[in-house]
């Protein structure tokens, strides 16, 4: 029975979604909203269906209405793991780590022996995995957010250094030539040109680091942690079986991530509206 | 001279590095250096105490060469002896480690490149999917990692392939959308070139839409590969830190062993800097024979 119900489900919405995609409005910004939710939905319904279908347990994999059910009733705890996991560990890494790494980029700007020397060593550590950084950290800054913060920063800080240096070098030389016959000195032609001119680099790099960012805070959870957090949540409600709070926790980290991506790319759009990638969407 | 002119600044920033944290191990390892010399009773000069911050048993911050000492009797000096797949040899745990990440990273590129063609050719599933596909890299995906290790431990399967799973899902996404953004790289009227020689699907997609998604591709194949890696130790935490590189980095923070856990993180970062550096290695062959500049 249930398996009609997830084949009939399925069937509907490839249907819907083709109709709308070859259809008349195939190009129109509601259906291109549309088409990935009725996509999404399809995969809920039929998930819940087959798990109830094969009467699949629990503690392997729990249908969305369950999840939801504990997500519904377990707010409070997910809030304190919120607060302490994102709050207090991925957020102050990264105001510290991306605004460290941003004002060093400006420092080192000035000397091409510097940029030249910790492009490549930062390109490098960039594609080095930090996180296995996180029980060191936890050694030194104790068990609390402290720690989780400071592996985010040293996960953040070299995207970022590396982007904001790339960003300032955005400009030509026309343009510097221009600055320099209205005789602008060094801060003026850094505030009005160049830094204006980095963003879209800059913003990149902010990007980035907001997912490595809430990584780096989860994961350092799960070398220890005090009993809260989104990380200590998950390992050990996965010991205990209870896999609808794990899938609770992980709606609520996508959510978080996805909200936190989405706010850095509304303040780049109002800062860097003139620039030919943000231009000609609306 | 512009090799010259390359390397000396990389080599000046290294050297700064490594200034940096040889000081800040003296500054780290101080307090343990004087209390031990005062329970002892015995002043420490200035030389004395630097010299005891490098080569304390359980530093706070091991000095580097204790580092490169310890990464060197865990796999050099132990293959020399010829138990390089003994338990306590990083070249057993780097492989257990490698071995997952390898396979995970292939499965993973492999659906990810199937998953792209599919997008680039079928418009519902370009519309259902890619939103998706984009989304998913804001979020932490590395969080389902202990829950995949144990359900599937739960169920009888464990070892290398969970693993491996985790370490598919993470490559897979940065490949999916690196390769729509390749197979869509070619213009418009290089493909009308290729509608006037009455080209098939097929043929457009083997002869323009791939060979013009190769630089994508390898990019993508880079940051899948260093997620690969994460994910592999990632994954190797929740099973009770039996084998791996993530294993040795979790009971050396059980016991307190720094220089341990310093070792293991060197040995998996080696391992990604080798990785990635393979896979550029035959991107610049591949791009070369292509007759593309990097």
């Amino acid at each position: 029975m249930w398996f009609v119900i997830a084949f009939v489900i399925w069937a509907l919405g490839f249907w819907i979604n083709h109709k709308l995609a070859n259809g008349e409005y195939g190009q129109s910004r509601a259906t291109r909203i549309a088409i990935p939710t009725i996509f999404g939905l399809t995969i809920l319904f039929v998930w819940e269906c087959l798990v109830r279908g094969f009467d699949v347990p629990m503690v392997i994999l729990p249908p969305p209405t369950a999840i939801a059910v504990r997500f519904g009733t377990s707010l409070d705890i997910l809030w304190i793991d919120f607060v302490q996991t994102f709050i207090k560990g991925a957020l102050s890494g990264y105001v510290i780590g991306c605004g460290s790494a941003f004002i060093i980029a400006i420092l080192i700007d000035g000397s091409r022996f510097l940029k030249k020397g910790l492009l490549p060593v930062g390109n490098f550590i960039a594609a080095l995995p930090i996180v296995g950084t996180a029980p060191i950290f936890v050694m030194w800054f104790g068990f609390d957010w402290q720690s989780k913060a400071a592996v985010v920063v040293a996960m953040v800080f070299f995207p970022m250094l590396v982007n904001t240096v790339q960003g300032l070098a955005a400009t030509n030389l026309m343009q510097r030539d221009l600055m320099a016959t209205y005789s602008a000195n060094y801060i003026q032609s850094l505030l009005k040109l160049r830094l204006p001119a980095a963003m879209p680099a800059v913003f990149n790099g902010l990007k980035v680091a907001t997912t490595l960012a809430l990584i780096g805070a989860i994961v350092a959870e799960f070398f220890g942690s005090p009993i809260k957090g989104m990380g200590f949540r998950i390992s050990t409600e996965v010991g205990k079986l209870g896999l609808d709070m794990v899938w609770a926790e992980i709606t609520v980290a996508a959510i978080a991530g996805s909200a936190f991506y989405g706010i850095v790319s509304i303040i780049e759009k109002a800062l860097t509206f003139w620039h030919p990638s943000q231009r000609g969407h609306a | 001279m512009p090799m010259m002119n390359r390397i000396v600044p990389i080599i000046t920033i290294i050297a700064a590095i490594i200034v940096v944290w040889y000081a800040s191990a003296v500054l780290m390892n101080t307090k343990w250096a004087t209390d031990q010399a005062a329970r002892k009773g015995v002043e420490l000069t200035t030389v004395e105490l630097i010299k005891d911050t490098w080569s304390q048993d359980r530093p706070r911050l091991p000095a580097p060469h204790q580092v490169l000492f310890d990464l060197w009797k865990s796999t050099g000096e132990m293959a020399l002896k010829g138990k390089a797949f003994s338990k306590r040899s990083l070249i057993y745990h780097g492989w257990i480690t490698l071995s997952s990440t390898l396979l995970g990273f292939v499965i993973g590129t492999l659906a990810g490149i199937l998953l792209a063609i599919g997008i680039v050719y079928n418009r519902v599933m370009d519309m259902s999917v890619m939103p998706w596909a984009i989304t998913s890299q804001t979020i932490p995906i590395l969080a389902i990692a202990p829950m995949i290790i144990v359900v599937l431990n739960s169920i009888g399967i464990q070892g290398l392939i969970p693993k491996a799973i985790i370490s598919a899902y993470l490559s897979f996404f940065p490949v999916v959308v690196g390769m729509v953004k390749g197979l869509r790289s070619p213009t418009l009227e290089q493909l009308d070139l290729l509608t006037t020689y009455n080209a098939s699907r097929r043929e457009q997609l083997w002869k323009l839409r791939f060979p013009s998604s190769i630089s994508y591709l390898f990019t993508a194949l880079k940051i899948g590969m260093a997620a690969s890696l994460v994910g592999a130790i990632v994954g190797e935490l929740p099973t009770g830190a039996i084998q791996g590189l993530g294993a040795r980095m979790l009971t050396g923070s059980y016991y307190g062993q720094m220089i341990q856990m310093w070792s293991a993180l060197f040995a998996a970062a080696i391992l990604a800097a080798v990785l990635v550096g393979i896979i550029s290695m035959i991107q610049s062959r591949v791009l070369g024979r292509l007759g593309i500049q990097l």
